[in-house]
């Protein structure tokens, strides 16, 4: 075999091509059904969005006072969530633990979605899409180091480069039937370990940077990001694995799924700390700084939208630890998956509305806006989520039958490279 | 592999100078460089086609300057808290002079109404207060814009470098680079920058004609916008509409490098202060209280 020659490379990328066509556009009914539901979404995101782009950013609920508001809290959040596949990562290849190394892949294939979700959160968030490239460098002009955006900018890019290309060669090789070239992978799955902390630092610093907010010009923010984002990445992995399981022939053990939820207990664990930590010193010193945290959690005057949100997350966040460090109830699947959702649920609500509206409420001359999403705010989110779920799923839907086996090169046509389904999945 | 190389040489060939000219292309034909890069020559085109822009779409003969700091000129501002009696006759004046949007609103100074036993304290002001007359008893009044900061936040924040510090001390922005993420807005401390949150309307009849290019020119819908000391009088040696409508005089402007200077009179002889100077942003932007 010649890979070497592009044109065989050529012919072979095609086979694997064609092959993956052909996967995707085959399921059963609930994979169909699934798909148009994502339909939907997108298309009444997409909808929302021309009309946001025809009238402007008036349509959602910002304003001069709270000037970022749903979009970048959603961005914050899957920031997080792309970061944690790392968790994965770490014991996987630096203990070569098996059990969970196997999943690995799918944690690189959610960071890639969660990514791509990210970077279309801050594209419907700027007023001016259309200059998007005054951002490039050499073409248009980074302002790097000065600005932590140019910053985010730069590691968000790298860090979606370098889980596409380790999650795309390991199973593009696999359909080859062949391993990995160590000597590429084991350095990029390194890297790629600093750069998930990376990512989700230089996110928390772009808050933590300004002074004008005292809500986020706090040291404890980033270490509150990380602890975070390391529960709410596992949640939806864990319940990913625990329906691989039930619809395809992949086999996860039991055991690297409750790892994994013992390791969340403790990510759960620092995240609370740390809010008790920020919450302590808050209302201890009893500041001026003090409005944003009670704007969150106790409302101003009459001023309270938010506060229901609050106590749901803190509650959300509390039953899922508790759910999470008993060992008997986290081999519970049930209570396990219970607590996935109010990992996920309380994470994102801490994460998203709870960090970006009190940072911005009351506004830095004191005044109180209200801050609530618009309907068109709500459908271009729920449509960039339906995007990003759908590209998880169709990389999932070529990733799980190459992994088992089912999705190989056809043998003894190796320049032709017709692949061949050797069963169908479902 | 070597039999490929030269075998194919001009297939590699035609990919570099494809590569090359497609770079090339990229680099000279993606539109106007943001304006702190802009040769002179380019800048004034790119002016006169801006007139000629506004002209048609405004029936009026309006001219973008594009006239650049003078040396030895650093501006700097001084308000008088113990004058201003709230009237806002300074925000409405700015609006007009500087072309900002009638609908939706967009006003560059918010007066705040202080308590008189609270101090200068924003958690307990309003910008909203309505009364028959001003100044209302136990009330003060304290008018916030940009403060034209030595040490300014949203300079550094901004990812494309749209916005920076002129050599006379006036921040700016400029309109057709921004990209509208509004980084700068979560920066400023003094709620100085304003979104166009949609597309800016100004009736032909109120457009102020005389415009400058980093200053009242129109604005478009997405980008940030703020005071800029009226940087189209500032540099004609003009004061600032604010400065020139106030009906008490508590508004003063001038060169901090001129040593007779009125401001410099008040920075050195008065009680002065900046606005949240615990930032360390260094405001060119002072306070006083001149009785």
């Amino acid at each position: 075999m010649q890979p070497e020659n592009p044109v065989n490379s050529l012919r072979l990328f095609g086979g694997f091509a064609r092959g993956s066509l052909k996967l995707i556009s085959r399921g059963n009914r609930a994979y169909v059904l699934w798909l148009g539901f994502l339909a939907v979404l997108i298309a009444s995101g997409v909808l929302a969005y021309l009309n946001q782009l025809r009238i402007g950013l008036g349509v959602t609920a910002m304003r001069d006072q709270v000037s970022w508001g749903f979009y970048i809290g959603n961005f914050t959040f899957l920031v997080g969530v792309a970061a944690a596949a790392v968790v994965l990562v770490i014991p996987a290849y630096i203990y070569n633990w098996k059990p969970i190394r196997e999943i690995v892949i799918y944690g690189e294939l959610l960071a890639i979605s969660a990514i791509l979700m990210c970077l279309l959160f801050v594209m419907v968030d700027i007023g001016r899409p259309d200059r998007f490239w005054h951002l490039i460098p050499l073409v248009g002009y980074l302002n790097f180091p000065r600005s932590v955006l140019a910053w985010d900018v730069l590691v968000l890019n790298l860090y979606f480069v370098v889980n596409f290309l380790v999650a795309t060669h390991i199973l593009y090789r696999e359909f080859h039937g062949r391993h990995y070239i160590k000597s590429l992978v084991v350095p990029l799955v390194l890297l790629s370990v600093p750069m998930a902390v990376g990512i989700h630092t230089v996110t928390a610093f772009l808050y933590n940077g300004l002074a004008a907010r005292p809500y986020w010009n706090s040291s404890i923010l980033a270490p509150q990001f990380l602890a975070s984002a390391f529960c709410s990445g596992p949640a939806i992995l864990l319940v990913v694995m625990q329906l691989l399981r039930r619809f395809t022939r992949f086999e996860i053990q039991d055991q690297a799924i409750r790892k994994i939820a013992e390791l969340m207990a403790y990510a759960m664990f620092l995240n609370l700390f740390l809010h008790g930590a920020e919450a302590f010193k808050e209302f201890y010193s009893n500041t001026q700084h003090l409005l944003y945290t009670r704007y969150w959690y106790w409302g101003l005057g009459s001023h309270h939208t938010l506060v229901p949100f609050a106590w749901t997350a803190v509650a959300l966040n509390l039953l899922a630890f508790c759910l999470f460090i008993v060992p008997k109830a986290r081999h519970n699947w049930i209570l396990l998956n219970i607590g996935c959702l109010a990992t996920y649920a309380g994470v994102y609500i801490e994460k998203g509305m709870g960090l970006i509206i009190p940072g911005l409420t009351p506004d830095t001359l004191g005044e109180i806006y209200e801050y609530y999403p618009t309907i068109t705010e709500l459908r271009v989110a729920a449509g960039i989520f339906a995007f990003g779920f759908l590209v998880f799923t169709l990389m999932l839907k070529v990733a799980v039958p190459i992994s088992l086996g089912e999705f190989r090169r056809k043998e003894g046509a190796p320049s032709l490279a017709e692949a061949e389904l050797v069963s169908t999945g479902d | 592999m070597d039999t490929e190389k030269t075998a194919q040489p001009s297939r590699r060939m035609f990919a570099k100078a494809a590569a090359t000219a497609a770079t090339g292309w990229i680099l000279t034909a993606c539109g106007p460089k943001r304006l702190y890069e802009v040769p002179k020559e380019r800048l004034r085109t790119q002016v006169k086609a801006l007139e000629r822009k506004y002209r048609a779409r405004y029936g009026k003969n309006v001219t973008v300057s594009d006239t650049g700091p003078i040396p030895g000129v650093e501006f700097a501002y001084a308000l008088d808290i113990s004058r201003c009696i709230g009237c806002r006759r300074c925000v409405y004046a700015c609006v007009a002079e500087n072309n900002q949007s009638r609908d939706p609103q967009i006003q560059w100074i918010r007066v705040m109404q202080m308590d008189k036993d609270k101090g200068v304290d924003f958690s307990h002001s309003t910008p909203y207060y309505n009364p028959a007359e001003v100044p209302e008893e136990g009330h003060f009044y304290v008018p916030v814009g940009c403060q034209h900061c030595e040490n300014p936040p949203c300079t550094k924040v901004c990812p494309t470098g749209a916005t920076w510090t002129e050599k006379d001390g006036i921040v700016v922005i400029d309109y057709d680079w921004c990209i509208g993420c509004r980084y700068c807005m979560a920066a400023c401390p003094y709620g100085a920058r304003h979104f166009n949150w949609a597309e800016p309307t100004i009736p032909s009849g109120e457009l102020n004609p005389a415009t400058h290019y980093l200053g009242n020119r129109p604005r478009m819908k997405g980008v940030v916008e703020k005071c800029t000391f009226c940087i189209q009088r500032a540099r004609a040696g003009r004061y600032p509409a604010c400065v020139e409508v106030c009906p008490v005089g508590a508004r003063k402007f001038g060169n901090l490098l001129d040593k007779d200077s009125e401001i410099r009179y008040i920075i050195e002889h008065k009680r002065v202060l900046v606005l949240k100077e615990e930032l360390n942003t260094v405001p060119r932007f002072f306070y006083f209280y001149a009785t």
